[in-house]
């Protein structure tokens, strides 16, 4: 059993089930894991760079180019930011009995160990509603898994490879996010494996890119809010990313990065601001004493509605202030946990709402996408983001979200490996 | 403006006494002749406005009448004290905890009951209304506070120079003044109340509030109590300034290691603000955390601000609210962001009264009928407060008690002041040559100066008044106040904006004004101007027996040996005291053979060998030998050789410098004997104006609006400037755009080891400005 130094054994999983029938959803496992799980977005902090960067990635090659490029198995993309690690994963399903008798015992036992399993140790969790199947990528066929665990148990996961003899698979290990650089000699000394550093921001213009057009047949990765300012009647509805450019990329980790997208190859980063899903879970275990992401939005979710509504109609008009009810004693005794927990998040986002809206104007940009993990399970934030985008801009601005939230640079990552630009 | 209201109930009472006992004379002054009152209160300031008007002595000087002169006196004009009355305005600003026994004592004083309403403003105004009504009995009528506030900074970017400054922490001088820009339009205010609220100002009148953001001083102060259980804005802002937000902060350094190079963010930056709080099982500081927040919120607002500024355009953003209110902690966070945020290319200014901008913008709206924007105003530096008077650093709880009451008083000027048309660029105009701010061993020798020199002026003033008996106590109240006022910029330099020679002798004039000494050096001028006159005829008819180039040195020798009489300066007054006898003959001994320190006479001797100028505006210096035996020769052949003169004068009295009431009289006088001055005044080629300005010193960017008519209509080509103050204080570097001579002897030793000089050298500047070749020896016959 390969990677089986630093998670306990998932018991109850029949490890010949195939993963895909009836997976585990996350929400049947509370506790799996221990801290929050968004995404990284490390220089967040916001300086505009003024010059657009190019990323060489060419995405597809010839066919008959491929089978001499492809990389042996296995196929991982990796994203270690500053709070989450994401990998994904290809788990390829077309395996030929030849192919079948060739691969050596540690590949085959870590493609079962992932796919069979829906979490591994107490952090991490294979995210199975994001599966994608059947897919092609390089000539091979396959399913992309979506895995992601907590930056700080990086150390147990290098001592699982190790244990493993992962490096004795000679393969390329692609990552990204600030973690690549920060943990490069950690995965030499402790797992003995080689890093190729990708540049995050290359990898997740990539990975969305390359996720909205393989998901053209299943269900639509890209969705919005139609009514977004009408409570009653708002609804998620699918939406076609064609033809996409120019495009506001805002990516909610730990911190916020907003890129301006202008072609595959051509974008900028256009600001950024460190008040981001890492400032909502860092106030709220301050305020609430929670200690995961999950369980800070389960409060603010407890907050009163009616109240919420009042502060997303009035937060613009300047007479509503983040917190200034706190100034008094008697309210600062008299509130709840929910209630704060739910100003937290409404603060928050109204604010990354409302540096977008001045960097989609700057730019002149009216559509934007909203990515990273800060929005995962955060049905609350992405509608008041898609509230204020339509409002403010009486109907120009349209807010778009992705289904994959916070796995693009991973994916990016692995597309690297695979069409090395 | 805009404090937040919403205060702790708990704070707000245990601060009220009622049984304080306030010292009238110093705070309410004037009160017996107010007639506008205005108030702004906010969460913890209030903010009080009122017009008032004040008798002052003034020396004016009048010619004897011609039949009776003979008989009157042998003096040439009479100086008699008179009463005027001015305008001005006052503010006070106090802790909320006052309002009570404010208001008691404003009703007690109260003489005028034409007054029926009061202006307020602020988020505390309906809360105190109540109040208010039934103390002052008056009915309080509300107005609008973004317009208020509005309307206020317009006013004090207009009136106040050195109202605008950039805060640098860590440099000599932490606060950079700017200079009053000849257009103020378009700005950004961003006012950071309990929210922010980012208001673009196009014209007086059309102001937009184009954004806002939710994330203040209310965030601040809310989570801020929330998480570190203290409660006052004061404290927090205390603990932010002693804690480590990185042990709180997520930085690009946690995430990467290092820096993120590609994107050029440092390894320092705050990724994730709290992105290390986000674990149920690690203690934080509260100051760690109080820092976090403080930067969490500051860059915020300074990421917002420029977004605003970007979108809009503007590259002048105004910072205020009580977020920013004085506070070094909140001032250097912002302009951190800003410069961050814009890579230097937008500055986060601060205004010196930032505080009083509701007040004033409440009382202008009370006003209007009187037309308060017609006027120039000027800040009276012996009335206010100046910046800081109460220090941040204070702990809070001394600063609740200490009960400090800040000041800013305003006087309406007679005239109204433009900048000279001759400025070569006035919005990079800086009229001084040194600033004090940022000159330590400068500010150190000029406050030494001026505290040694203040034995004689007091001496003087008394003897100026010789027939009225409290003149020497009068005068011992005037050391007192302008002894405290140098002790005051000893320790605060930038408190009424850049430190100048020329801020120490405005507000020298200021003090003396204040306490009815409007013109020590009257007598003393009469005197010398009655000596003086008598060799005028000899001194003309020996400089026209000189050949044409030998009377042109004589003459520019002439002014600067004039220039030596002057009591402004130590050196020379010194002398002038001991030695009676000192004459222009002396004078002229005294000064350094050429080449001189700064030496451009061969240039300008060339230049008059050129075709005359079309008019000359003189700004004079001195009474009595200077302007009689110096200036007015030298001007005779100006208009000898067909060029138009223009003689600038103070409006009021500086020290012995000769005032405009003053070179009428002798303008006269000198008439009546000299035929040449006599055409000039008869043909209008000669004609007398006043500057504006009761200064020793000069700034071109506030002179009287007749006189920049004068200039333009007159097509001026030369601008000379005399003497210390005028051209060496100030001026030294001023660039017009068109011909410049600057005069000066150099009476003091200090300044003259600063510019390589020794005392007595004499700097003689002639410029022309480029793209101008000099017409000097083009065709012109010497005449």
């Amino acid at each position: 059993m390969a990677f089986n130094g630093h998670q306990r054994e998932d018991e109850g999983i029949d490890e010949d089930e195939t993963p895909t029938k009836q997976p585990r959803s996350e929400k049947e496992m509370p506790g799996c894991f221990k801290t929050e799980p968004h995404n990284e977005a490390s220089g967040s902090a916001g300086r505009s760079t003024s010059e657009r960067r190019t990323s060489n990635s060419t995405m597809r090659h010839r066919a008959d180019s491929v089978k001499k490029t492809r990389p042996p198995f296995p196929w991982f993309g990796m994203d270690i930011g500053g709070t989450l690690v994401k990998l994904v994963y290809f788990e390829p399903k077309d395996i030929t009995a030849e192919e079948e008798q060739e691969e050596v015992e540690n590949l085959k036992s870590i493609r079962r160990y992932l796919t069979s399993n829906t979490a591994y140790g107490k952090t991490g969790i294979r995210d199975v509603h994001l599966e994608l199947q059947d897919l092609t990528l390089c000539g091979r066929t396959g399913n992309l898994h979506f895995i992601r665990f907590p930056t700080h148990d990086l150390p147990a996961f290098l001592q699982m490879g190790r244990n493993k003899h992962f490096s004795s698979l000679h393969t390329t290990l692609c990552a990204t996010g600030g973690g690549a650089y920060k943990f490069e000699s950690d995965f030499r000394t402790m797992a003995d494996l080689q890093l190729h550093k990708l540049d995050e921001l290359d990898c997740l213009i990539r990975g969305v890119l390359y996720i909205d057009s393989v998901m053209s047949s299943g269900p639509s990765e890209c969705y919005y809010f139609e009514n977004p300012t009408d409570p009653d009647h708002c609804v998620q509805k699918p939406y076609t990313l064609e033809n996409p450019y120019p495009l506001l990329l805002v990516n909610i980790g730990s911190g916020v990065s907003i890129l301006a997208v202008y072609s595959e190859s051509n974008y900028k980063r256009v600001t950024g601001t460190s008040l981001g899903g890492g400032t909502f879970l860092g106030l709220c275990c301050l305020l609430t004493g929670c200690s995961t992401f999950e369980e800070a939005l389960e409060m603010a979710s407890q907050g009163e509605s009616t109240r919420v509504d009042k502060l997303v109609r009035d937060i613009y008009g300047g007479d509503y202030e983040s917190f200034g009810n706190m100034m008094s004693k008697d309210k600062r005794e008299s509130v709840s946990k929910e209630d704060l927990a739910r100003a937290t998040l409404v603060t928050i986002t109204n604010n990354i709402g409302s540096i977008t809206r001045m960097c989609a104007l700057n730019e002149n940009i009216e559509r934007v996408v909203f990515v990273g993990n800060f929005l995962r399970v955060n049905t609350l934030s992405m509608k008041l983001l898609a509230y204020a985008m339509d409002y403010w801009s009486k109907g120009q601005l349209k807010a778009l979200f992705l289904r994959h939230e916070g796995y693009f640079g991973a994916v990016g990552a692995l597309l690297e490996l695979l069409h090395p630009s | 403006m805009a404090e937040f209201v919403r205060l702790d109930s708990s704070t707000s009472r245990h601060t009220m006494d009622k049984s304080i006992t306030l010292p009238p004379d110093e705070i309410f002054r004037n009160l017996e002749n107010a007639k506008r009152f205005a108030i702004d209160i906010g969460g913890s300031l209030t903010k009080l406005a009122y017009y008032s008007t004040v008798q002052h002595k003034v020396a004016k000087v009048r010619s004897f009448d011609k039949a009776t002169k003979e008989a009157a006196s042998d003096k040439l004009y009479e100086i008699s004290v008179q009463e005027e009355v001015t305008a001005r305005l006052h503010f006070i600003k106090f802790e909320n905890a006052y309002i009570e026994t404010c208001l008691d004592f404003i009703k007690d004083h109260l003489v005028n009951t034409e007054t029926k309403v009061i202006k307020a403003t602020g988020g505390g105004a309906h809360k105190f209304k109540e109040l208010i009504e039934r103390k002052l009995g008056l009915k309080v009528d509300k107005e609008d506070e973004m317009t208020c506030l509005i309307k206020g900074c317009n006013f004090v970017l207009r009136n106040i120079p050195h109202e605008a400054f950039v805060y640098a922490k860590h440099a000599d001088s932490e606060f950079r003044f700017q200079t009053t820009q000849p257009d103020i339009f378009p700005y950004l205010l961003v006012n950071i109340g309990s929210g922010v609220s980012i208001v673009k100002v196009e014209s007086e009148d059309k102001f937009e509030r184009i954004g806002g953001s939710s994330i203040g001083g209310g965030t601040f102060w809310g989570l801020g109590a929330l998480l570190t259980k203290t409660k006052r804005f004061d404290e927090l802002l205390q603990l932010a300034s002693k804690g480590q937000h990185t042990s709180v902060d997520m930085l690009v350094k946690d995430i990467y290691g290092g820096s993120y190079g590609s994107l050029g963010l440092t390894g320092d930056l705050i990724a994730s603000s709290f992105g290390k709080s986000a674990t149920a099982d690690k203690e934080f500081s509260k100051e760690d955390m109080a820092k976090s927040l403080l930067h969490m919120i500051s860059n915020d607002i300074g990421q917002l601000a420029c977004l605003y500024a970007k979108l809009h355009n503007l590259s002048r953003v105004y910072f205020g609210g009580f977020f920013i209110r004085g506070h070094p902690v909140t001032m250097h966070t912002i302009t951190y962001s800003i410069n961050f945020f814009t890579k230097g290319e937008v500055q986060a200014l601060f205004l010196r009264h930032e505080g009083y901008l509701g007040a004033i913008g409440a009382f202008l709206k009370g006003a209007e009928e009187d037309n308060p924007n017609q006027y120039s105003w000027g800040e009276n530096y012996a009335g206010s407060s100046g910046l800081m008077s109460v220090s941040p650093d204070m702990n809070p709880m001394q600063r609740a008690r200490s009960g400090t009451f800040d000041m800013l008083e305003m006087d309406r000027l007679e005239r109204q002041l433009v900048n000279l048309p001759l400025l070569q660029d006035p919005s990079s105009y800086i009229p001084d040559t040194m600033d004090l701010t940022e000159d330590a061993l400068a500010r150190e020798y000029w406050l030494y100066c001026f505290e040694e020199a203040l034995d004689g002026v007091v001496k003087r003033a008394v003897a100026s008044q010789p027939d009225m008996p409290e003149a020497a106590e009068r005068a011992e109240k005037f050391r007192q106040k302008y002894r405290h006022k140098l002790q005051t910029l000893r320790h605060q330099p930038f408190a009424y904006g850049s430190l100048t020679v020329r801020s120490l002798l405005d507000t020298r004039e200021h003090c003396l004004n204040e306490f009815n000494f409007p013109d020590p050096y009257s007598k003393i001028k009469q005197n010398e101007n009655d000596i003086a006159l008598k060799y005028y005829q000899k001194a003309v008819k020996s400089l026209e027996e000189l050949s044409w180039e030998e009377r042109q040195f004589a003459l520019v020798r002439g002014v600067l040996a004039g220039n030596v009489f002057d009591w402004g300066a130590k050196a020379v007054s010194d002398v002038l005291e001991s030695d009676p006898e000192f004459g222009f003959e002396q004078a002229k001994r005294q000064l350094e053979e050429r080449p001189w320190l700064v030496d451009c006479y061969d240039q300008w001797l060339e230049r008059l060998k050129g075709p005359p100028h079309k008019c000359a505006l003189f700004f004079v210096d001195n009474s009595g030998v200077d302007i009689i035996l110096g200036v007015i020769p030298f001007i005779r052949e100006l208009l000898s050789r067909g060029t138009e003169v223009v003689l600038a004068s103070n409006s009021g009295p500086a020290l012995n410098d000769v005032t405009n009431g003053e070179l009428q009289i002798l303008t006269e006088r000198i008439a009546a004997m000299d035929p040449v001055i006599q055409a000039g005044l008869r043909e209008d080629r000669l004609t007398l104006v006043q500057s504006g300005s009761s200064s020793p010193c000069l700034d071109l960017s506030r002179l009287d609006k007749v006189l920049a008519m004068v200039v333009r209509e007159r097509q001026t080509d030369l601008v000379i400037i005399e003497g210390m103050g005028r051209a060496i204080h100030t001026n030294y570097y001023a660039m017009l755009s068109c011909e410049s001579l600057k005069m000066a002897v150099i009476k003091n030793s200090w300044l003259a080891d600063r510019l390589g000089g020794k005392l007595f050298s004499v700097v003689f500047k002639y410029e022309v400005p480029a793209g101008k070749p000099s017409q000097g020896s083009a065709a012109g016959t010497p005449s």
